[in-house]
């Protein structure tokens, strides 16, 4: 059962990554738009010239 | 007349000298426009950021404070195409935000809490089937506690602050016995864990919470949309008045800047910004969204304006004032206060239940303890029992049953064209029996219309459409609604009689009979329809007689036969003359009707429907209907209405037809028909859990299935609110509300 001491901090420290990262998107506003981001995805502005 | 404009009201500062606007732009329409926008802005000098919001239909401009001006941003949208209106978020919109992103922290955390408990849990439920060690299983519980425990701390707030108000208001509503019962939950957990227990209910208690909180978000989430549209509106709306300064100069600032003293100047054409009293000029003022009356009244020096009027012949200069006592708005506002306080709070279905559903889950929960006891249990057994009652009985489905169809059938209603402002509209439109309308903007549209169009020889007609977009006057702009062709060059207005132009040698003439040299024609056609105002048009010896008066909408006969055929009683209260009424209500097939009432008549009448038993709707516009929208039980007024009247309504209609208002009272029936049906699904649930729960039967396992089970049956069946969808039917009612400029006619500006 030695393996719980490996994989219990691994499976929490990942958790805990993914709600740092959803905590991350919501602050810097990236639910505020939806609709847009899902059209801004088919402008080219982006290319180089 | 050069006159500069003042954005200050709508411009933020932040602290490193950046200053922020933001500005809901007309016409976006696909993802092309994004980066025209975001181009035509950001290339500007000074613009640091042009950041487009498609989803409401936003502009989000920062840029170097004193280094760009405001109005370019404004020449340069015009440029290519777009209209925009500077904007200011309301609190209401803001603290709603702020509610809305707070919640979807706190479901974060919960569904992370849960995710990682479960799989601790299923771990510990598995072990048992396989013998896992009791240490193990102790390592398990403890590792949940330390998730549970601090997930529950931060997750919980929104629940328990809302119980502990109530509480505090010595009443009661579903977040008490949820609170209660996620406490005793962890509680109960963290004792049985000290004493090497085999069951603990951590999982139960942050799955519940996070059951909930993806509710609660969903509700948030709908409200939020509802009041960006409202926004949007209001911003194209907002009437910009034009101020005249200490020293004699002209700017134009948004009517809402306005303060009590300041001097406004008003030009024909234009609609009355604020309230005050008449300090130069006197005119001919329109005051149907206002008080209903669709004749006009004569204002001269030291009368009394009311915001919401259109202004017609002359120009007026006036200086704000706050309403006094005895004008007809301090009447308004003093029905409403009446209204607000008077009005018998019809309680909300969720909070009906709430109310006998707490105290028999509690007095379950010590029937059980006691129970256990007398049957010889230790009183750790009894009290253990107890608390899984507590826990089971915690109500999941309950608390989701009512928002989740609230969720779903916003969806519908939003198709349909109806926005919602309160919350337990749908609960109330549900149950109205009688339906009460105004006239004047209500059932006939807010903008004048000709109504003879089909007597006028179509040349004469387009030649009047072009002739009338060189005039300021009202009424031209009823007569250029119908057509989109280009004014005439050489057209010029003759103040207070109307517009000549040569063509080809011949002269054109539009306006007053006497102007048109069409006296004759006028009275005969007066004769005819004496209630319309009259246009003459003279073209060479040609003339033409054009009656401009407000008309029904469209379907408003059809809308109203089917909800009479559909068992709605329907009557009419106008505040117009009963000579006004009398043939729109014969046209509409309308029995009751009254007309010439005034605000406080319109509520009596509202008190004494209320007091024969039957549930009222109201449907209003003016300023006017605004008491009797907060009087009746439930409540709705098209878009077009004035502000005060819009926002004590229950739901906001957009467009020209009356159909939202019938095809909105169906999705409500069907609502809470679904609404009743989850209650007794939850009901149900309760029934079959509760007999397992008192007699002991009950482990975390089961308590994890039964909860999320019932949770989930609830949520699918809510979602057959939201109705058959046809693909031709979805599209962004924001979209649509922005194009088709719903906001009340716009005072033109011309050239």
């Amino acid at each position: 059962m030695n393996i719980l001491l490996y994989l219990v901090p691994m499976a929490l420290f990942l958790g805990l990554s993914g709600l740092g990262a959803f905590m991350w998107s919501l602050k810097s506003g990236q639910y505020d738009d939806m609709e847009g981001a899902a059209l801004r995805v088919l402008s080219d502005d982006d290319l180089p010239k | 007349m050069e006159q500069g404009a003042d954005y200050s009201h709508y411009i933020r500062q932040s602290g490193d000298g950046c200053a922020m606007m933001d500005l809901a732009v007309e016409d976006i329409t696909c993802a092309a426009c994004i980066g025209k926008i975001e181009h035509a802005i950001g290339g500007l000098n000074g613009v640091e950021l042009a950041r487009v919001n498609y989803t409401n239909r936003r502009l989000h401009i920062e840029w170097a404070a004193g280094r760009a001006d405001p109005a370019s941003f404004f020449t340069a949208l015009k440029k290519i195409g777009y209209r925009a209106h500077p904007f200011s978020a309301t609190s209401v919109e803001s603290d709603e935000a702020r509610q809305l992103q707070w919640l979807m922290r706190c479901l974060a955390v919960a569904a992370f809490g849960a995710m990682n408990i479960m799989l601790l849990s299923v771990s510990v439920w598995a072990g048992d089937a396989t013998a896992m060690t009791s240490e193990t299983r102790d390592f398990f519980h403890w590792l949940s506690a330390l998730i549970a425990l601090p997930v529950a701390a931060f997750a919980g707030q929104p629940f328990f602050t809302s119980a502990i108000r109530a509480i505090r208001a010595r009443s009661l509503n579903m977040d008490v016995p949820i609170s209660i019962g996620v406490l005793l939950a962890l509680i109960m957990s963290v004792y049985e864990t000290a004493h090497h227990a085999e069951h603990a209910y951590f999982d139960s208690a942050v799955m519940l919470l996070t059951f909930l909180l993806f509710g609660r978000t969903l509700d948030h989430a709908m409200r939020r949309k509802t009041r960006e549209i409202a926004g949007n509106l209001a911003s194209l709306r907002v009437p910009l008045a034009t101020r005249q300064e200490n020293d004699g100069s002209l700017t134009s600032v948004p009517a809402g800047a306005l303060q009590r003293g300041d001097l406004v100047l008003v030009r024909p054409g234009e609609r009355i910004p604020a309230d005050g009293i008449l300090i130069q000029g006197s005119s001919a003022v329109d005051e149907s969204l206002v008080t209903g009356e669709t004749r006009q009244r004569t204002v001269n020096i030291g009368d009394e304006i009311y915001a919401g009027a259109m202004n017609f012949s002359g120009q007026l200069l006036f200086r704000v004032s706050a309403a006094g006592d005895n004008t007809l708005i301090g009447e308004v506002e003093r029905l409403m206060d009446h209204a607000m306080t008077a009005k018998a709070k019809t309680m909300r279905l969720a909070d009906r239940v709430a109310r006998y559903y707490a105290p028999f889950v509690h007095l379950t929960a010590l029937i059980t303890a006691l129970g256990w006891l007398y049957f010889g249990a230790t009183t750790h057994d009894a009290i253990i029992a107890a608390i899984t009652v507590l826990i089971i009985t915690c109500p999941c489905a309950l608390a989701l049953a009512v928002p989740a169809v609230q969720v779903a059938a916003s969806g519908a209603f939003f198709r349909a064209r109806l926005l919602l402002n309160a919350g337990d509209a749908i609960e109330r439109l549900a149950l109205v029996d009688t339906l009460i309308f105004d006239k004047t903007g209500t059932l006939t549209l807010p903008q004048p219309d000709v109504v003879n169009r089909a007597d006028i020889p179509d040349d004469l007609f387009a030649l009047a459409t072009r002739l009338a977009q060189s005039s300021h006057h009202p009424l031209a702009r009823a007569i250029t609604q119908a057509h989109d062709l280009p004014p005439l060059d050489n057209a010029s207005e003759t103040a207070g009689a109307g517009v000549s132009a040569l063509i080809d040698g011949t002269e054109a003439r539009l306006g007053s009979a006497r102007f048109c040299d069409a006296e004759p024609q006028a009275e005969m056609a007066r004769a005819q329809d004496p209630e319309a105002s009259l246009i003459a048009l003279r073209f060479g010896t040609r003339t033409a007689i054009l009656l401009i008066r407000q008309s029904l909408r469209r379907d408003a006969v059809a809308t109203l036969a089917a909800l009479q055929a559909q068992g709605y009683k329907i009557g009419i209260l106008s505040g117009d003359r009963a000579e006004a009424v009398a043939p729109i209500a014969a046209q509409l097939g309308v029995a009751v009707w009254s007309g010439g009432l005034k605000p406080t008549q319109k509520t009596a009448r509202l008190s004494e429907l209320a007091a024969q038993g039957h549930k009222v709707l109201m449907i209003g516009d003016g300023i006017n209907d605004a008491p009797a929208l907060a009087t009746a039980f439930a409540s709705i007024s098209p878009v077009t209405a004035a502000d005060l009247t819009q926002s004590c309504a229950d739901a906001v209609f957009m467009g020209d037809g009356l159909a939202p208002v019938a095809q909105g009272l169906a999705i409500a029936r069907r609502a809470r028909h679904l609404m009743m049906q989850n209650l007794s699904l939850s009901v149900l649930y309760n029934v079959i859990a509760l007999p397992l729960a008192m007699s002991g039967w009950v482990t975390p396992l089961i308590a994890a299935l039964a909860m999320s089970g019932s949770s989930i049956i609830v949520t699918l069946n809510a979602f057959r609110a939201q109705g058959k969808v046809q693909t031709s039917q979805i599209r962004n009612p924001l979209a649509e509300a922005m194009t088709t400029g719903a906001g009340a006619p716009q005072s033109r500006t011309g050239p």
